[in-house]
């Protein structure tokens, strides 16, 4: 597939292939301690204060065995370290105290929330583990519970499907994962969030990011989410007619799901041609005659990126592997700027721990490296190279290259299933590389730490009362009073609808002014400075008030603003309060600039002109401004 | 219909899964006037309401229904859960020690049913071989299971059978003996051991685990391998609890039997030897010794083994105003020792003095010891002291109230002579009691002082 010439825009294409695509959204939400114990919420930038080490062991399969992936995993397994933090964990993140009572708090948002999206919430909610081996929580599973099930929103003129809302607990933040030690910061492990699950509803990437921004800003514009980058993250599944569900993880950019679901369906799609084709060439993938040599003295001592590699402190080998009959195999691209190597490649780093860059050497991409082509013909000669063949080069510690050589061979076996079932991690700039696979069904089971939690009609009636009116239709209605599209989108992520619609509704007429103030000036007043200023202030909304009640300047917002934030007093540029002399300088100036014109709307630009000019040096003083001009408006007519 | 069709369900949500035809394991298909939901029906636990039905989602979520909603049960479905684990034969080598697991109750390895969430236990070699692969490089396992009960029912019974079922397999000439156990009182059953096994040739390592081996996280599995690799290989040849040392994944301690005590209630690494230091660190590759004065294994299958022990004693927890009245029913009722854990240096007010005299007067044994853990008794110090040993109360010196009192109920069931019985309290037999309180014997370092946070920022704790 040529990546250059495809139009991820274009729903037709996407639609013929079958995609479908369902989201699952985790938005922290705004409580002040955490889920299970009673830690304040909130990131930490100090240093830790302390570290443990564990590890993740597999638990006994349905069968009572480990597999084998998982038996293999363990073996080349991780040390875990979790940095702790005295302000941000306790005993419980570090699991070595059990949970305590769930927080109530957290509850009755998720509640709202649930209803928000018009689900049924749960008579008793069961708190669930759910197995995470990778070591993201200390427990080795998240607790999780069912709020709500079977919800909807409003898209177009259908009904996406809430299919549950959950309330469970956030995982560690990743500090760094190389070779065979993963670390994690605990500050975040436990922060409530809710989890919206749609069904797989979605028809195009366009939809994707469509829904996934309604039900982002349906509950942002709630206030009962926490803000800002990090708070929220989406998995995203895509499938194609004849693929598998693949699970693309961690996604914060919102924006990036339309590349993301776009290339997936086409790496789907990628992937079931080269299903067709191997099973036609390979009927029996176990037949397949790799063949593998070891060339550690051939690359020691060598001037080149693997030789450099080989004088690393602990022994590496240098294994070179051959794929006969495979070199199409290994080009063929499946991603922008990625192919099925590339694809190789994030298995071993994952599975063997070999993470240095990059972690395989293909033979058919020797171009891309810096190893001279007589080392490559020993390669060609020791393993007998035919064409059509290719060679792959790994170099690592000795188990980690034999896991990798049988990873190697599994995954190519794969290619017989065509789509695997996977999760997958998101690079960024639209692409996906491979996380893990997926173990079959999510392992859950009872928490036997935490009893069921009741929830009552009356408890679910008194949250109903505080939800408010849903985004979606908030938006038509603003549509109705003359909104741009433009200021709706703004006004749906803005902190300051709340103000809007107070003022919307106090001022009539002027929705479209309140909004405007609501949404571009606060962004230009907030990056000029105005920090401190919070949704829900009453001096702003006050100051939003007088600028649209009296037709002021918008500029004259941030002098107000100046004025308030340093009380009476605040020293204005002429270091005093307005006076009679400095009014007059101004009316007289103004009489003659806006003379001989009387009509009503030239009186009010005068009078704005007039506002506009001592306002920015006495800010303090609008009462006695307004009234001055409105006294000599009234003697003028 | 029979009863575990209803499994933990009472009250109304019974009544509805008998009138609608619902039961446990099935597959259904709820209709509610909140609409259908599908699932499997899941037991409930016997301290829930009776008012609401447990489903199993596909997604594999659990929720509560309220029985009320229910209007209709459709079973799409059965499938029971098999409380097995299939059993995989454990490799046997020539060149491996034998050691023998003893199970006394509670699981150290188990495997979870995704479908119900039953933690199935895992005992036998064959489920322990499937559970702890790792075990068949340490060492050739058998495994017997004595009795099935929680931590906190072990009692004199179980210690008498335990015992003696030790002297069986030191006789059968294993190289080792690990017993399973829960945490909770694992270290009362480490100190009687220690007074009715005495003399053991082979080490005798308890083991237990403090997050449940259903867990990814669990302690479990290394502290088994520990326990085995220490009853297999180490010279050690004493009664020791084998646990976390740090709460990190890094090696275990091997704990004296009569010095361990559990310090916090769900710690991994909660057990600390008390005023001492601990005999050795273990991983499953590695004994390291820290002390020195240990006894060592033998190679002969000599071993002394005295299973008796007096019930009628009991631990005295001293609190300020404590009435005469608690002594008073303890001899009222025929008690027969009294261990008491004093305050400070071994203390009790004035008010318990007649009823102490009178409990003396009657032959009750009574020894002091101090609710502090760390330090001896010490009852000249203070008039309050002496006086208390004029009525009879006897130091216990540095010995823990938990082994005081195991050692007292054994001691009682050999003599009841006053003399005989104060001789036995005082010799110590397996470090009960210690001539000398080491300068690092007692180390409760203080989080928040810089020195100490500087050794938290550098070691894995
Ligand atoms: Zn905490």
């Amino acid at each position: 597939m040529d990546f250059g010439k495809v139009d991820i825009n274009d729903p037709a294409l996407f639609e013929s292939l079958g995609f479908k695509c369902g989201l699952e959204i985790h938005q922290q939400v705004a409580t002040e301690k955490k889920l299970f114990c009673h830690c304040p919420v909130g990131l930490t930038k100090r240093r830790h204060d302390a570290e443990i080490l564990r590890h993740m062991r597999p638990t006994l399969s349905e069968l009572g065995e480990y597999d084998g992936t998982a038996l293999m995993e363990f073996k080349t397994k991780k040390e875990v370290i979790y940095r702790l933090y005295r302000d941000r964990t306790c005993t419980y993140e570090m699991d070595d105290t059990p949970p305590f009572l769930v927080n109530q708090q957290a509850v009755d948002y998720a509640i709202q929330i649930a209803l928000l999206f018009n689900c049924k919430i749960v008579d008793e909610i069961h708190v669930i583990r759910k197995q995470y081996l990778d070591g993201s929580i200390p427990t080795g599973f998240q607790r999780t519970m069912i709020i709500g099930v079977d919800g909807w929103v409003p898209y177009k003129a259908r009904k996406i499907t809430i299919t549950q809302v959950n309330l469970e607990e956030e995982a560690c933040r990743e500090i760094s994962d190389i070779g065979h030690v993963i670390t994690f910061a605990t500050d975040r492990l436990s922060t409530p969030l809710v989890e919206i699950i749609t069904g797989s509803d979605m028809r195009n990437p366009i939809e994707a990011e469509e829904v996934c921004r309604l039900l982002g800003n349906s509950m942002k514009i709630t206030g009962l989410v926490r803000r800002g980058i990090g708070t929220v993250r989406q998995d995203v599944n895509v499938s194609i007619t004849g693929g598998k569900r693949v699970e693309i993880k961690g996604v914060y950019k919102v924006g990036n799901i339309r590349a993301l679901t776009a290339y997936e369906a086409l790496r789907q799609k990628g992937l079931l041609e080269l299903q067709e084709k191997f099973n036609r060439q390979f009927p029996v993938p176990a037949s397949i005659s790799y063949k593998e040599d070891n060339l550690t003295a051939i690359f020691s001592g060598a001037g080149n990126t693997i030789g450099r590699r080989l004088e690393s402190d602990q022994p590496l080998k240098v294994v070179a592997l051959l794929l006969p009959g495979l070199a199409e195999y290994i080009t063929t691209p499946l991603q922008p700027n990625w192919n099925f190597g590339s694809e190789l490649m994030g298995r071993i780093r994952v599975i063997a721990c070999i993470d240095s860059k990059p972690n395989l050497f293909f033979y058919s991409r020797r171009r891309q490296y810096d190893i001279p082509d007589r080392k490559w013909q020993e390669c060609q000669t020791s393993l007998g190279w035919r064409e059509k063949d290719d060679i792959v080069l790994i170099c690592g510690p000795s188990a980690d290259v034999a896991t990798a050589i049988n990873e190697i061979k599994i995954r190519i076996a794969e290619l017989a299933q065509g789509v695997i079932h996977e999760t997958r991690q998101d690079m960024k700039d639209g692409t996906t590389d491979f996380e893990r696979i997926l173990p079959g069904p999510d392992r859950m089971y009872p928490d036997t730490d935490h009893p069921p939690v009741r929830i009552t009609e009356e408890r679910v009636t008194a949250n109903r009362g505080k939800v408010g009116e849903p985004l979606w239709e908030k938006q038509a209605r603003w549509a109705k009073m003359g909104l741009h599209q433009e200021q709706i989108n703004a006004l749906s992520l803005s902190p300051f609808v709340g103000a809007f619609e107070q003022l919307a509704a106090e001022i009539p007429g002027k929705a479209r002014r309140a909004a405007h103030l609501c949404t571009a000036l606060m962004v230009a007043l907030h990056r000029q400075g105005f920090v401190s200023r919070r949704p829900g202030n009453s001096e702003i909304l006050n100051i939003f008030r007088t600028t649209l009640e009296n037709d002021l300047p918008y500029r004259q917002v941030k002098n107000l603003l100046l004025a308030e934030d340093s009380g009476e007093k605040q020293v204005s540029a002429d270091n005093g309060k307005l006076t009679s002399d400095a009014f007059e300088k101004v009316w007289r100036y103004a009489e003659k600039a806006f003379s001989g014109r009387t009509t009503e709307n030239h009186r009010n630009k005068l009078r704005r002109f007039v506002v506009g000019q001592l306002l920015g040096r006495f800010p303090a003083d609008l009462r006695e401004i307004l009234s001055r001009v409105d006294s000599q408006l009234s003697k003028a007519k | 219909m029979n009863s575990d069709a209803l499994k933990g369900y009472k009250g109304r949500a019974k009544e509805v899964l008998q009138s609608l035809g619902g039961r446990v394991w099935a597959n259904v298909v709820l209709k509610t006037d909140a609409g259908e939901f599908e699932g499997v029906i899941l037991p409930r636990s016997e301290t829930a309401d009776g008012d609401h039905i447990v489903l199993k989602l596909k997604s594999g979520y659990n929720i509560g229904i309220r029985a009320d909603r229910i209007q209709e049960i459709k079973e799409t479905g059965y499938k029971e859960a098999v409380y097995k684990i299939p059993e995989k034969e454990f490799p046997v080598s020539p060149n491996k020690p034998s050691v023998t697991l003893l199970g006394t109750g509670g699981t150290i390895a188990s495997r979870l049913d995704y479908r119900t969430g039953a933690v199935i236990p895992a005992f036998t070699p064959g489920e322990l071989y499937g559970a702890v692969p790792e075990l068949a490089d340490i060492c050739n396992l058998e495994t017997l299971k004595l009795f099935g009960v929680f931590s906190e029912n072990m009692g004199p019974e179980q210690y008498k059978a335990l015992a003696v079922e030790i002297g069986r397999q030191i006789e059968k000439g294993v190289h080792g003996i690990v017993i399973g156990h829960g945490t909770d009182t694992m270290h009362h059953t480490s100190a009687i051991l220690s007074f009715m096994v005495q003399n053991s040739p082979v080490p005798i390592v308890m083991v237990g685990s403090q997050r449940s081996s259903d867990r990814p996280s669990s302690d479990a599995a290394f502290n088994l391998r520990c326990a085995t690799f220490t009853a297999g290989h180490s010279d050690i040849a004493e009664i020791m609890v084998c646990m976390f040392g740090p709460t990190s994944d890094e090696y275990n301690l091997l704990h004296r039997g009569t010095r361990v005590r559990k310090m916090h209630s769900s710690y991994r690494s909660t057990f600390r030897t008390i005023g001492d230091i601990p005999i050795a660190a273990v991983t499953p590759e590695l004994v390291t010794p820290i002390k020195t004065d240990y006894k060592r294994r033998r190679q002969d299958r000599q071993v002394d083994i005295k299973p008796v022990f007096e019930e009628m004693v009991s631990i005295v927890y001293y609190y300020p105003n404590m009435r005469p009245d608690i002594i008073e029913s303890l001899i009222d009722n025929g008690y027969k020792g009294i261990v008491i854990a004093g305050t400070g240096l071994g203390h009790v007010n004035k008010p318990l003095y007649p009823a102490l005299k009178r409990a003396h007067e009657k032959g009750i044994a009574i020894y002091m010891t101090v609710q502090t853990l760390w330090g001896y008794v010490q009852m000249y110090v203070y008039d309050t002291g002496r006086d208390m040993m004029e009525l009879g109360v006897i130091p216990a010196e540095n010995m823990l109230p938990e082994v005081a009192y195991v050692k007292l109920g054994w001691v009682l069931a050999q003599t009841t002579d006053p003399k005989k019985v104060r001789e036995m309290m005082l010799s110590p037999i397996a470090g009960e009691i210690t001539e000398r309180e080491p300068f690092d014997g007692y180390l409760i370092l203080q989080g928040g002082l810089p020195e100490v946070e500087r050794f938290l920022g550098q070691y894995h704790r």
